[in-house]
């Protein structure tokens, strides 16, 4: 086979070549290139000409990458460039829906660009690539204006769905486990996978009917020409109307390993919350009540039928510790 | 009887990768397959359906373990967390072998997600043996490691990928995946022949095989998984296995994954080669 002279040649002649004879020269080698690859795309998803120093990107692909016949060194590590930004930012275009059609698309694209930017992965799996979003937000609201405290909702409540999949379950404490136990006395843990929301918005509402809405496109289309294109042009969901502002609270959580949420009255909140923080059974109830704005009602029969339920769905578990036992 | 030294296992036959799109069927019809590889860091959790569903499997079918982000290149150590996660899985699954790539994916504690090429020096090659018997060690599970498709190479090689594959199983006398698939691709983005990289592999190291598919751009090749395997790579993999013998072999396909029965059709192509071996050899 005949070669042409490779194209990047004469620069990579001229540029200073990294060498890896060495554990300690291998890791710098991948901690620059590992920092080629996090570094955003341009507008055209092309890498960016310019190193952080201000050296044009192709004299410093050029002092690691050989080019060869076809492609320049450059054009050989923009290959890693693009695919590793396309598939985290597929990851997290299909793992928050809620959180894309709070902020439509584009805005979307450019917060977990930002996001993934400053917190690149730090878990083997991608799984937990969102697990930082919320603290992102938090510190740069900026992104998700003006909709920050609902792009938060959204944030905490497509997160709790990650945590509720797959994450652990402890054995169940039944109601004969605790029959003879005294109120006073009880603390019941609740289950790893759990989580507490208190929100201002109504997301739980919104994200069923964004769903529905991206399912209905997805049902008119033939499945393989859907999936043969890239995720960004899938702009074809119907639009859906942003939750109006109103105090909810809503456990997600799992049974029989489907993922459910639901929502419930402050006072149970306010329970199975004071649950969690470890005060026992009857402190807990006597905060939930504290809390509330209902007067005289009748809360004994209630109150049992919460923690019948509570426990018949297995959210109660031996605490890990008693903090504030001691 | 093995084919070879590290293949204890020639009666696994032809196996699927185990994905998401194909769980209902297989549950509910209970298809006859020889065996599935599921991707290790899938059901690396603690709780909830990924591990039902890998239990249910586990009752009706044998399962090898197949991981993504071990990154036995890395100039880091390896992470001990990721090690303990594999080993309650490895318990669990009871795989006979576990595999993982000849690769590098994070630094720093910082992951790409991606399987990166290495360079092909005696240093890296050290430092990837090294990993690999702890892995080793720790899991106490035999391992193979599987030679990834790349895009680019790095000025400091000093040996050709087939060599360098070589010198680290040598040291940490592993196993192979051959990735026959892999091979291709990446002939064809650093133009060289594959065959020669078959013939110079250590054939007795070679414990399983992987076959796919892949897409053709215009300057390059990508592995992606999302096609039946081509032509090119059947008759690379008909030459495989006339070097190193009946070996088990698995079929990936992970992007726009057709119907359960047309990726296992498609897998059991591979079963015409495996007999014309034999054949050949009564």
């Amino acid at each position: 086979m005949r070669r042409s002279k490779p194209p990047g040649l004469s620069t990579s002649l001229r540029t200073p070549q990294l060498k890896a004879g060495s554990r300690s020269q291998l890791k710098q080698l991948q901690q620059l290139m590992a920092s080629a690859l996090f570094r955003p795309l341009t507008a055209e998803d092309r890498m960016q000409p310019k190193w952080v120093d201000g050296r044009a990107m192709n004299k410093v692909a050029a002092s690691f990458i050989k080019p060869n016949d076809r492609l320049t060194s450059f054009e050989r590590l923009e290959i890693y460039n693009r695919v590793y930004w396309f598939r985290v930012l597929d990851c997290l275009y299909d793992d928050y829906p809620g959180l894309r059609a709070v902020l439509g698309e584009q805005k979307f694209m450019k917060l977990i660009t930002a996001y993934l930017t400053k917190y690149p992965s730090v878990s083997f799996t991608l799984r937990n690539l969102g697990s930082r979003l919320e603290k992102f937000i938090l510190e740069e609201p900026k992104w998700a204006a003006p909709h920050q405290r609902m792009a938060l909702d959204m944030v905490r409540f497509e997160w709790a769905q990650v945590v509720a999949f797959d994450d652990p379950a402890k054995p169940s404490v039944t109601p004969d486990d605790i029959l003879d136990a005294k109120p006073e006395k009880l603390r019941l843990g609740l289950q790893p996978y759990l989580s507490l929301l208190q929100l201002d918005y109504a997301v739980d509402e919104f994200l069923i009917a964004v769903k529905k809405s991206e399912s209905d496109v997805l049902r008119g289309e033939a499945s393989n020409v859907i999936e043969a294109m890239p995720k960004e042009s899938r702009r074809l969901q119907k639009k859906v109307r942003l939750p109006k502002r109103r105090r909810l609270h809503l456990v997600v959580h799992r049974f029989d390993n489907m993922l459910y949420y639901k929502r419930l009255e402050p006072e149970a909140f306010a329970i199975l919350s004071a649950l969690r923080d470890g005060d026992t059974v009857a402190n807990a109830c006597a905060i939930g009540l504290a809390a509330s704005r209902r007067r005289r009602f009748n809360w004994s029969p209630q109150i049992k039928n919460w923690f019948n339920d509570w426990s018949l769905l297995g959210w109660f578990c031996r605490p890990d510790s008693n903090p504030k036992e001691s | 009887m093995p084919a070879n030294l590290f293949n204890n296992f020639t009666d696994y036959g032809i196996g699927i990768g185990l994905r998401v799109p194909h769980y209902r069927h297989i549950l509910s019809k209970k298809p006859v397959v020889d065996w599935f590889e599921i991707i290790s860091e899938n059901f690396m959790v603690d709780g909830g359906r990924p591990l039902e569903v890998l239990d249910a499997i586990l009752e009706q079918y044998r399962v090898v373990q197949h991981g993504v982000a071990m990154y036995f290149g890395s100039a880091d150590r390896l992470n001990r967390e990721h090690l303990r996660k594999l080993k309650r899985l490895v318990k669990r699954t009871n795989t006979p072998w576990l595999s993982d790539h000849l690769c590098w994916g994070s630094v720093d504690g910082r992951y790409t997600h991606d399987l990166l090429p290495m360079p092909y020096t005696f240093a890296c090659a050290r430092v990837t043996a090294d990993n690999i018997c702890e892995a080793r060690d720790f899991l106490e599970v035999p391992i193979c490691v599987e030679n990834v498709s790349s895009y680019a190479e790095f000025h400091a090689s000093e040996m050709t990928e087939w060599e360098f594959l070589g010198e680290v199983v040598e040291r940490s006398n592993c196993g192979i995946l051959l990735d026959v698939n892999n091979i291709y691709v990446s002939s064809k983005n650093h133009s060289f022949d594959p065959y020669e990289y078959l013939n110079n592999v250590p054939h007795h190291r070679v414990g399983q095989i992987h076959i796919a598919g892949h897409s053709k751009f215009e300057k390059y090749i990508l592995d992606t998984h999302d096609h039946p395997v081509l032509n090119p790579v059947w008759k690379l993999y008909a030459h495989a296995v006339r070097l190193v013998g009946r070996t088990a072999t698995l079929l990936e396909w992970d992007d726009r994954i057709p119907t359960f029965d047309e990726v296992h059709h498609e897998a059991l192509k591979a079963t015409r080669f495996i007999n014309e071996l034999e054949d050949a050899a009564a």
